[in-house]
């Protein structure tokens, strides 16, 4: 009962601070209204903490009670703690109160900070639902509401029409996703009656007969759904355009927490998702193809936050190549170290933008190592992590994927090596730009306050020493504590696959790549700067990925251009001419009709006598005409 | 003493609309203010005395003898139907009397003829007896078509002459139809009767007669034509857009969150129990018909410059999932019809006081005149944003529980329809987020938006209230759909004795 209590405090804080904030309170300090969006966020983690000391102990909470059922059809609000919710509710929460406190600093210039710090609890709120949830249902109210908070927080500068566009976009491309949510919970209905993961779940394990074909479709509908909300291909396209939003923001919402909501989707169905082969292959591909595509984009970007925004495109994909081959520890895992080093690279960019006073552009940037020092060293501890240094989170998570993906196939394996080294490239190009060789721009930088920086730090360590959750099997000596813990709900799946390469050999290879490629990044900027040459030269390579492939551009001729054609012809013609044109056209005719009537009526008393004895003619016609004839 | 429960709702607007006629001007708005809230507040005793085990026979009912010889009394009842309708126009109506307060043109016979409408609107659904529903149908259609023609803006006449024409043209074939049950009843009980439970019970065979129609199919479809130009479905839709522009705020609120209403509503109380083979036969193409209204109003609501008029199409796409709703066949459906009904009502009526709100001050309903309002009017753009998520569905609000229904109800039925009517749902929020960008957000540029003024108490006094029904829908909803169910639930298993019931039981083919 207590447990229920601090679940039902773990989802309402978050909830209570915002409506504080946005309603009643409306405090136009942002150390106010951010004091009391922080105070909301923490007491969540800490609640988090206490529900997870009681997972450990083997005490999962749930609680439910009806939400609405109709014929044979029940949805209920019920909420599960259990493993996996720990891990995901600890970084949610975790990282969230990080970034409140970061914003307190971030936000302090802004006119309505209590607008942005309660629309940032709402999404605090909506991803704890999502995350606690213990239906299908439940997660998508989750998945929905992070959606909203997500629009209205990348359009938080509405009188910018850029962003409030991209505010939409964002919106509009995750309900095509969501719609496919919802015709995989349909399909799920269909087949199981009810949308519960617990049932689901078991259902799968222990009844037999159900129609693969439909388990497939159900799950592809279920991907689909992930794809908009993770970003992968085809949905992607938002994501970039969703770094309008301030930058704390982006470092919660599109790179370590939201954005993983498809990950823990298919995590939660893993029974299903393990038998679907035809779907993984489509995930494993698409995840693969999304982590390079994005990737190849990064290395030619030069907003800070344009690399980072296609580095997490790229990550996301990576842990769909798990998925993909069905190792769901190991995303997981992915999951929460990119959590901490990408939400640590986000509030650094942040820190390098808020001390630039706006500018994002890489290459006015340079040589701020010394300059921002604090920003500096959180930044390489991070840099280095997602370039998967060992023995930093980014190594351990990363390899582990890898190997999976050597397991189920060379190929997957191969591509998977070539993201390893297009991230550490990407990551030490623009690293090198900001921080390395000499200053390019024009204000005066300075150090970000404690606020700011304490978050940084936190997570440096996070970044750094998050590896040691979860460490491949080949090291025998260290325990997979991540695996372990999540073992009653995510089951690790044994592999008949061999191959070729050893694990020490893969990853020495991976890992060599990826140092080679670091290097070279430094090598080439570090230097090209000295020169001067920096984003000058033309290469034909650098031209498409700096162009993104025009994946926009096509998307505007193939998908945007169409329907806003079909929507003009409709409501310009076809509506007002040919529908309602049509029906005046029916009703004239009636008029005209009266209108010939009326010529009857003459008025003289002649005429209508005449039309007497014509009419009486044919009616002694009509009942005469049998005998005459 | 329960008996009366339900005729204080159809004889206070009466005797309000007399009340407006005899006293002075000034008291106009206050009489008609006054009685709609009491209105509103006999729905309480109302809702919580219903008896939900009941709800398929009607409650509180009176029947009162009136033309003996044709069999046709005043009666009037509650049950799961209409109880949810009656209680939207009961709720409708003070926003629509609070949102024409500044109306200063002929007060008196606004008001009037608001109150007039009242009664009519409740008299429909609460009639159970067939003359006195076509009574209070028609008599709809005159206090409506007046608000449109004499407070509406500049093309009001046509607009209200086009609302008139198409309605009546359908009113006249549900008389056709009207007719022949009432005939074709005689000629088997052999007494006449305008009890519509009885009227249901008449055998109309479903063997073809004339192009392969029955006469069953015809009694069908007189009904049903009325009812879906009422609804609007596609393509006999265009008279709403002309008559929501064009009507005043009021008129634009009860147009939309009631009458509308009446559509479904006569689809589930008389087109189905009377013509049941002829909906089975006829469903695949009323169902086509609904999905194409979907996504035809919503690509036509996306390229609009007029606020009312994107609502107005919007109006279309909602509504055809309703219908969509009711073409599934099975509860999930029916219940998402139903509560759909209400949350088009709480939130369409919700939009458009909003944009009256805008209209009061600067005379302009064109997007053109708009933008950046966000900044000046914090609490009139957090209402807009809030309605405009009930609208296009987000969970927690009540649009998510009448949407998810449907398309569950409809995927059930037939997958395709599930697919194509889930399509709406993206362009559902295309419409309603490119309603708000273009009001709310970018620069401003007219000067005069930056001295509007922001709600007020009586904005507030309506505002809240619905926002808070549509939280309790979207999260609680459950006891309300409880005092429906038994006659949602039971519908489909026999159509006819989900409206009374049938002594043998048996089913009407």
């Amino acid at each position: 009962m207590i447990m229920q209590i601090i679940l039902a405090i773990l989802l309402l804080s978050p909830l209570v601070g915002s409506l504080l904030n946005g309603l009643i309170i409306r405090s136009p300090s942002a150390r106010l209204s951010g004091t009391i969006a922080t105070v909301a966020a923490l007491v969540s983690f800490l609640c988090a903490i206490v529900l997870t000391s009681s997972v450990m102990s083997g005490n999962i909470v749930e609680m439910s009670w009806l939400w609405f059922g109709a014929g044979s059809f029940k949805a209920n609000w019920g909420f599960r703690f259990d493993q996996l919710t720990s891990v995901m509710a600890l970084v949610v929460t975790g990282i969230g109160t990080l970034i409140h406190l970061y914003s307190v600093g971030y936000m302090s210039h802004e006119k309505s900070p209590f607008r942005y710090f309660a629309y940032l609890n709402l999404f605090l709120f909506q991803m704890s639902v999502l995350i606690t949830s213990s239906n299908l249902v439940g997660l998508f109210v989750g998945w929905e509401g992070v959606g909203l908070c997500s629009y209205l927080l990348i359009g938080y500068w509405f009188e910018d029409p850029e962003k409030a566009k991209a505010g939409l976009k964002a919106f509009l491309v995750n309900r095509v996703g969501d719609a496919g949510f919802l015709v995989g919970m349909f399909i799920c209905y269909q087949l199981f009656e009810t949308l519960e993961f617990q049932a689901i779940n078991s259902l799968i394990d222990t009844k037999t007969g159900f129609n693969l074909h439909l388990l497939n479709l159900m799950a592809f509908f279920l991907f689909v759904g992930a794809t908009g909300k993770s970003a992968q291909v085809p949905l992607y396209v938002w994501l970039p355009d969703a770094m309008a939003g301030p930058t704390p923001v982006s470092a919660l919402i599109h790179a370590a927490t939201m954005v993983t909501s498809g990950i823990y989707l298919i995590v939660r169905l893993n029974p299903l998702f393990v038998v679907t082969l035809d779907t993984n292959l489509i995930i494993a591909s698409v995840g693969l193809g999304t982590a390079v595509l994005a990737g190849l984009i990064a290395t030619s970007q030069n907003d800070i936050k344009k690399v980072l925004a296609y580095s997490t495109v790229s990550q996301l994909g990576l842990m769909f190549l798990a998925l993909g081959c069905r190792a769901y520890v190991a995303a997981i895992f992915h999951l929460v170290t990119h959590a901490f080093f990408k939400a640590l690279l986000f509030l650094g960019a942040g820190s390098v933008i808020h001390a630039l006073e706006g500018e994002q552009d890489i290459l006015r940037m340079g040589g701020l190592r010394k300059k921002l020092p604090i920003t500096f060293w959180t930044f390489a501890v991070a840099t280095c992590a997602i370039a998967g240094i060992p023995p930093l989170a980014g190594f351990f998570s990363k390899d582990t994927i890898l190997h999976f993906a050597l397991m189920t196939n060379f190929s997957l394996w191969v591509g998977g090596a070539v993201v390893a080294t297009l991230t550490a490239f990407y990551m030490f190009r623009m690293f090198s730009l900001t921080f390395l060789g000499t200053y390019r721009g024009t204000v005066h930088p300075h150090e970000s306050p404690a606020v700011m920086w304490v978050p940084l730090a936190i997570l440096a360590v996070a970044s750094a020493v998050g590896g040691f959750l979860g460490v491949p099997h080949e090291f025998h000596f260290l325990p997979n504590y991540l695996e372990d813990f999540l073992s009653p709900v995510v089951p690790s799946y044994s592999f008949e696959g061999t191959s070729s390469l050893g694990a020490f050999e893969a990853m020495g290879i991976t890992t060599g790549l990826a140092l080679v490629s670091s290097a070279l990044a430094v090598f080439l900027f570090s230097k090209a700067q000295r020169a001067g040459g920096v984003g000058k030269g033309f290469s034909p390579l650098r031209f498409v990925f700096s162009n993104k492939f025009w994946v926009d551009e096509l998307y505007g001729i193939i998908i945007v251009k169409p329907f806003r054609l079909i929507s003009q012809f409709l409501s310009s013609i076809f509506d007002p001419q040919i529908i309602d044109g049509g029906i005046l056209f029916l009703a004239k005719a009636v008029r005209g009709m009266g209108g010939l009537v009326t010529l009857f009526q003459t008025g003289v008393v002649q005429f209508y006598l005449f039309l007497m004895l014509i009419g009486t003619v044919l009616i002694f016609w009509w009942f005469l005409k049998g005998w005459v004839i | 003493m329960w008996a009366n429960m339900l005729l204080p709702l159809c004889v206070i607007p009466l005797i309000a609309t007399v009340g407006v006629l005899l006293l002075p001007t000034r008291w106009s708005k206050v009489i008609a203010l006054v009685s709609s809230l009491i209105g509103l507040i006999l729905c309480i005793p109302i809702y919580l005395g219903f008896d939900s085990i009941q709800s398929q026979t009607m409650q509180w009912a009176i029947s009162v003898p009136w033309i003996k010889s044709l069999g046709i009394r005043f009666a009037i009842g509650l049950d799961g139907l209409s109880f949810p309708l009656v209680l939207l126009t009961k709720l409708m109506m003070p926003v629509a009397v609070l949102a024409s307060w500044n109306e200063q043109r002929h007060q008196k016979a606004f008001m009037a003829c608001f109150l007039a409408l009242d009664a009519a609107m409740t008299g429909t659904f609460l009639s159970t007896d067939i003359f006195f529903f076509y009574v209070f149908w028609e008599a709809m259609l005159i206090p409506m078509l007046l608000l449109i023609g004499v407070w509406g803006s500049d093309q009001r006449v046509f607009a209200s002459l086009k609302f008139f024409i198409f309605t009546f043209f359908g009113s006249l074939l549900m008389l056709a139809a009207i007719f022949t049950v009432f005939v074709a009843a005689k000629a088997q009980t052999g007494v006449y009767s305008a009890d519509i439970a009885s009227l249901t019970k008449t055998m109309l065979s479903p063997e073809p007669l004339w192009w392969g129609l029955s006469v069953q199919d015809l009694v069908f479809w007189g009904f049903t034509i009325a009812f879906l130009i009422k609804v609007p479905i596609f393509p006999v839709h265009t008279w709403l857009p002309d008559a929501h522009v064009q009507a005043p705020t009021g008129g634009s609120i009860l147009l939309a969150a009631v009458l509308l209403k009446m559509g479904t509503y006569g689809l589930l109380r008389f087109s189905i129990p009377f013509g049941n083979d002829s909906f089975f036969k006829f469903t695949p193409l009323i169902a086509i018909l609904s999905l194409v209204g979907i996504l035809y109003g919503a690509f036509v609501a996306f390229q609009q410059t007029d606020m009312k008029k994107l609502v107005a199409y919007s109006s279309v796409s909602h509504l055809g999932l309703v219908v969509l709703g009711i073409c599934s066949r099975n509860p999930e459906g029916l219940t998402g019809a139903v509560i759909q009904n209400i949350n088009h009502g709480l939130s369409t009526g919700a939009l458009f006081f909003l944009v009256g709100f805008l209209y009061d001050q600067r005379h302009s309903r064109k997007f053109a005149d708009y933008g950046g309002l966000a900044s000046v009017l914090p609490w009139f753009s957090f209402f807009i944003v809030f309605v405009a998520c009930s609208s296009m569905a987000v969970p927690g609000l009540n649009g998510f529980i009448g949407e998810f229904l449907i398309l569950l109800g409809s995927f059930k039925a037939q997958k395709t329809w599930g697919m194509i009517a889930v399509l709406g749902v993206i362009f559902g929020a295309l419409y309603t987020l490119t309603l708000v960008r273009k009001i709310l957000f970018g620069p401003i540029t007219s000067p005069e938006n930056r001295n509007l003024k922001d709600l007020s108490l009586k904005d507030y006094l309506v505002l809240i209230p619905l926002s808070l029904l549509m939280l309790w829908i979207g999260f609680a909803p459950q006891g309300l759909l409880d005092k429906m169910k038994p006659s949602l639930e039971n519908y489909w298993k026999n159509p006819v004795s989900a409206y009374a019931d049938r002594s043998n039981g048996e089913n009407p083919s």
